[in-house]
């Protein structure tokens, strides 16, 4: 097999691969948030509610003590 | 922080890329007109001798609008957006604080001598890498120095979740970052050479068709990743938080996210068609830019889709008119690209001027849209008044639509006919036209765009004229406004 074939193959079966993963991807996201395992769209509020006093969406768990401060 | 009363977010590093912003703003479209000018009168190259010239200009006008303008725009909206959606102040760590400046203050002096070596005609001559190598390595600590802001605020977030924009910001740095490296090896002449010739010159590292290809890999992508995937960081926060409205999909967000990173990295081989690099390249570079259309339409649609119910904003919020022209011309251009990709429209299409038809109505019409939406946001949050005149904001944001109009219809018509043109032969195969003939036919769409450059530029100094008066005498506010910007009549 030449290299400019092999080259066309692998275009070929990344290009089916990337699709198959973007496609999976897609049914991950509805499937999660079906289940009630996700709600996705709760992130969007991020951006309205972003005061620093605000209460954050998700508290990052790693977040010390200290820093956790204004928002509890 | 003990007492967490006085917490406030900190916008010194954001206010002084604002003001960068608006600088290399004018130097940049003011540089942009004068050459759009030469092409029409190119007696107009001879004003200031070798510094004056159509070739020392052009990168100077390109890499100042990319690398300063929109560097600049895109920073200081991230030292905003990057505190607000994170929930924490770059106060609150004295490290982070001193990256920023340092972040800034490097870019700043880095800029300059960037400015003053393109006028002084020392450049690699590759398109949009035009710094030459000891510019390049300041460039990297610059780029490292935002990286560790960027990284450095995620770390000591309170929101666990990164909302969409910071993806975005992420992309654009880690994208940018390999690109800028991988097309920026260059070897030093002077030292190989054991000292001859200038100590700032150098070659590139690959050669030929090599040396084309990555060059196009990384000019494209600088596209993406710079005019493209920052700017979507800005209207997933701008256009939400001016209007009130939460994005329409956050699921459609991230599919486009995911979809814009797959499919982007491969299109650059769409600007070398017809050209010595091998022809499956050059169909992969066509068939990835059509696909391309996808997530652009994605981010697009999902944009116009948030203003759903809430239109009426659009006739009383001049922020929300620019971002929602800003998201329609990010859509006219993402579909024309893709169109002159196709191999049979490029044979027209390549080397005209429909090429800079589509980059202007891009640069124009979405980004620098969407960074004075961005900052006309900013303005009354970071210096606590009012926009000076929601009059100026009209006014200006008429002049420069029909100055886009203008300079995309010249280009789209200068470009075909040069194209049809060039292809043109006689009944016995000859071409029927010699190069001359094309620029004289071109003379009446040339001054269109020239006129067009000056109604841009005059539009984009009423907004520097407004934000000036903004920062310094308009009426102040006593609360941070929620949503919607307060504006002075």
């Amino acid at each position: 097999m030449e290299l400019r074939e092999l080259q066309g193959y692998a275009y070929f079966f990344m290009t089916i691969f990337l699709v198959v993963m973007l496609y999976g991807y897609i049914i991950h996201l509805y499937r999660s948030e079906k289940k009630g395992e996700k709600d996705y769209e709760k992130y969007g509020n991020i951006a309205l509610d972003d005061e620093i006093d605000s209460k954050p969406i998700e508290k990052n768990p790693k977040l010390s003590k200290e820093k956790e401060g204004a928002n509890k | 922080m003990q007492s967490n009363a006085a917490l406030e977010y900190d916008y010194s590093v954001a206010k002084l890329f604002t003001y960068t912003t608006i600088l290399f703003g004018i130097i940049g479209m003011l540089v942009g007109t004068l050459i759009a000018a030469q092409l029409a009168f190119p007696q107009l190259n001879y004003l200031i001798g070798e510094y004056g010239t159509f070739s020392r200009l052009r990168p100077l006008h390109t890499d100042v609008v990319v690398y300063g303008f929109m560097l600049s725009g895109i920073w200081a909206t991230f030292y905003y957006v990057g505190q607000r959606v994170l929930k924490v102040s770059m106060a609150e760590s004295k490290f982070l604080m001193f990256m920023g400046k340092f972040h800034f203050y490097l870019y700043f002096v880095g800029a300059l001598i960037a400015v003053v070596t393109l006028l002084l005609g020392i450049t690699t001559s590759k398109e949009y890498a035009e710094f030459e190598w000891p510019i390049d390595l300041v460039v990297v600590v610059i780029w490292v120095s935002w990286g560790i802001s960027l990284f450095g605020l995620i770390g000591i977030r309170r929101e666990k979740s990164l909302y969409i924009s910071m993806w975005y910001y992420i992309a654009a740095f880690l994208g940018v970052a390999m690109l800028y490296l991988f097309n920026n090896m260059e070897v030093p002449t002077y030292f190989v050479s054991g000292g001859i010739g200038s100590i700032m010159h150098s070659v590139s590292m690959y050669a030929g068709t090599n040396d084309a290809l990555v060059q196009w890999w990384f000019g494209h992508n600088a596209v993406g990743f710079v005019f493209t995937v920052a700017i979507i960081a800005m209207i997933y926060y701008f256009l939400p938080k001016e209007s009130g409205q939460a994005v329409y999909s956050y699921k459609l967000s991230l599919l486009s996210f995911w979809g814009l990173m797959f499919v982007y990295l491969w299109a650059g081989g769409h600007h070398l068609i017809w050209s010595t690099v091998p022809d499956w390249m050059q169909t992969m570079g066509s068939v990835f830019s059509v696909v391309l259309i996808l997530p652009s339409w994605g981010s697009a649609i999902n944009m116009l889709l948030t203003m759903k119910g809430e239109w009426n904003q659009l006739t009383e919020n001049p922020l929300i008119k620019l971002m929602v022209l800003a998201s329609t011309f990010y859509m006219l251009s993402t579909i024309e690209g893709p169109i002159q990709s196709i191999k049979s429209v490029n044979a027209i299409a390549h080397f005209t001027d429909w090429i800079p038809g589509h980059v202007h109505d891009g640069v124009l019409g979405w980004v620098v849209f969407m960074i004075m939406a961005a900052l006309f946001h900013m303005a009354p949050r970071m210096f606590k008044r009012e926009i000076y005149s929601k009059k100026l904001i009209e006014i200006q944001f008429w002049i420069q639509t029909t100055a886009i109009v203008l300079y995309f219809t010249s280009m789209w018509i200068a470009g075909i006919t040069q194209g049809m043109m060039w292809r043109a032969v006689d009944e016995y195969g000859n071409l029927m036209y010699s190069f001359i003939d094309t620029v004289a036919i071109l003379h009446p769409y040339y001054v269109i765009r020239a006129v067009s450059g000056v109604l841009y530029l005059a539009g984009f100094l009423l907004f520097a004229y407004n934000m000036v008066k903004t920062m310094t005498s308009s009426k102040a506010i006593s609360e941070e406004p929620t949503n919607k910007t307060p504006m002075a009549a």
